[in-house]
């Protein structure tokens, strides 16, 4: 049986991890490679790298961050962040990637996801989706897509882009609800569900995370089949094998070996 | 004993031979691993390795598109009969035929076409992304020390597509997603996991390094 899978995601600037790492016995908790390393040991089913470096000049940093890591993990991993062009995936994928998250440029350009799946095989290509709730209290639910960190709404409805999306080739959704990213209160579950739910793809729960609960209910009731989450394991509140017997004793299937 | 992992344009090459080399190194054997796009380096190879992430069309026109590297291949694995393994599209490229996108041959190796797995269970997403057990149909020295069934380790499935095998007999091992699909396939000096042992952990480091030691 296919287990659920839990993924931290590591998100980095310049080369360096920008939310805190905190394991113990990390010489550098800063360094992105360091930190794969920890996870892997720790038994996390895959790893996110979300690289956030706003300067051009600095791009290329993600890609040594991701051959050392491949050097050293072997598990599986995906890598975001100012995906354009098929080159770009091309050489993530060289240096190591396993799949390749495309966010902006799957708004502003959606056939680029077909152009991605045709070429790399659609279970290669991870669609990215930031949604914020948009209806009032006591409105049908209706979720928009937003851009530039939630800060860019663009008026395109959630569920309908994630089948557009899906149509077009992609494998994965990786949904973050942007209303309840860094809040800690859970998961955005309505939105999780709602998704998980209209799409034949898998859903990736993320934003929002403070305890295991929220975990279990991303799996059981959002429907999702792997969840995302950074802080409560960068800053050491729990650990993955801590997160995975929690949702083995919920009664969801995790990889324990 | 020269290793060859054939580069042809397809994906995540170079964790696959850094896993090749750690698990030579587990197993305390002196292998030299190359990762190479040169069917020369090929024809001389020990044992053969043909990865692949990518649609299977794609894959295919890239391996065409190396070369002489099929015909290296081909004499390789079929003529001298040095073991190989394929791993995920590389596994699906043995088949017969590939349906992924538009249909392609393959090199026709193990009975059957490369189809869209068609799990009973509605619910259950397609593409099968994540960690399952492997149920073994055929003893093989590839899975030795290898604990399987529901109880087992965990590989790393990342796919939409997978053997409907001709032939029973050339499945080695399946795995349960709303059904049994094909995770291992061979016969001869030949084996190919549709999972992916350079991405699987301990489970992976172990079935590469029981390839390496492989006296088919």
């Amino acid at each position: 049986m296919l287990k659920s899978r839990v993924i931290p995601c590591l998100d980095v600037k310049d080369g360096r991890v920008v939310k805190g790492v905190s394991f113990v016995d990390l010489i550098d908790a800063g360094d992105p490679v360091e930190a794969a390393k920890a996870y892997d040991a720790a038994g996390a089913d895959e790893l996110t790298f979300l690289d956030i470096t706003a300067s051009s000049d600095n791009r290329s940093i993600i890609f040594d961050v991701v051959s050392e890591t491949a050097e050293h993990c072997f598990m599986p991993l995906t890598v975001g962040g100012g995906v354009r062009e098929v080159a770009d995936i091309r050489k993530l994928l060289r240096a190591g990637a396993d799949k390749v998250s495309i966010n902006t440029a799957a708004v502003k350009r959606p056939e680029f996801v077909a152009e991605a799946a045709d070429k790399f095989g659609d279970q290669c290509i991870v669609v990215a989706i930031d949604a914020k709730r948009v209806s009032e209290d006591g409105e049908a639910a209706r979720w928009e897509i937003f851009t530039h960190g939630g800060r860019t709404p663009t008026g395109i409805d959630a569920v309908e882009f994630a089948q557009k999306v899906v149509s077009l080739g992609a494998g994965e959704i990786l949904l973050t609800s942007m209303d309840q990213d860094g809040r800690k209160t859970g998961y955005d579950i309505a939105l999780t569900r709602t998704i998980a739910d209209a799409v034949r793809v898998p859903v990736i729960a993320s934003g929002g995370v403070g305890t295991l609960d929220h975990l279990v209910e991303g799996i059981r009731d959002g429907h999702a089949t792997a969840v995302l989450a950074a802080s409560i394991f960068h800053f050491g509140t729990y650990t993955i094998g801590e997160a995975k017997q929690h949702m083995h004793d919920a009664g969801i299937p995790v990889r324990l070996d | 004993m020269l290793v060859a992992i054939i580069d042809y344009g397809s994906g995540n090459l170079h964790s696959a031979g850094k896993a090749f080399e750690r698990a030579a190194r587990e197993a305390g054997l002196d292998a030299r691993i190359e990762v190479t796009a040169s069917a020369d380096l090929v024809a001389k190879a020990d044992r053969i390795v043909l990865p692949g992430v990518g649609a299977y069309a794609d894959c295919r026109a890239g391996l065409d598109a190396v070369p002489g590297m099929v015909e290296a291949i081909t004499m390789q694995v079929i003529e001298k009969a040095h073991p190989f393994l394929g791993i995920c599209v590389g596994t699906q490229l043995m088949a017969e035929r590939g349906l992924e996108k538009r249909i392609s041959n393959g090199l026709g190796w193990i009975a059957g076409d490369v189809v869209e797995i068609e799990p009973s269970d509605p619910e259950l997403k397609i593409p099968q992304i994540g960690w399952n057990t492997l149920d073994v149909t055929r003893d093989h020295p590839i899975l030795a020390g290898i604990p399987t069934g529901t109880d087992g380790w965990h590989a790393y499935f990342v796919h939409s597509f997978h053997i409907a095998a001709g032939k029973p007999e050339e499945v080695v091992a399946t795995t349960d997603y709303g059904g049994p699909v094909t995770a291992i396939v061979g016969r001869d000096n030949m084996v190919g996991t549709q999972f992916h042992p350079e991405k699987s952990q301990k489970l992976g480091l172990a079935l590469i390094g029981n390839f390496l030691k492989w006296k088919p």
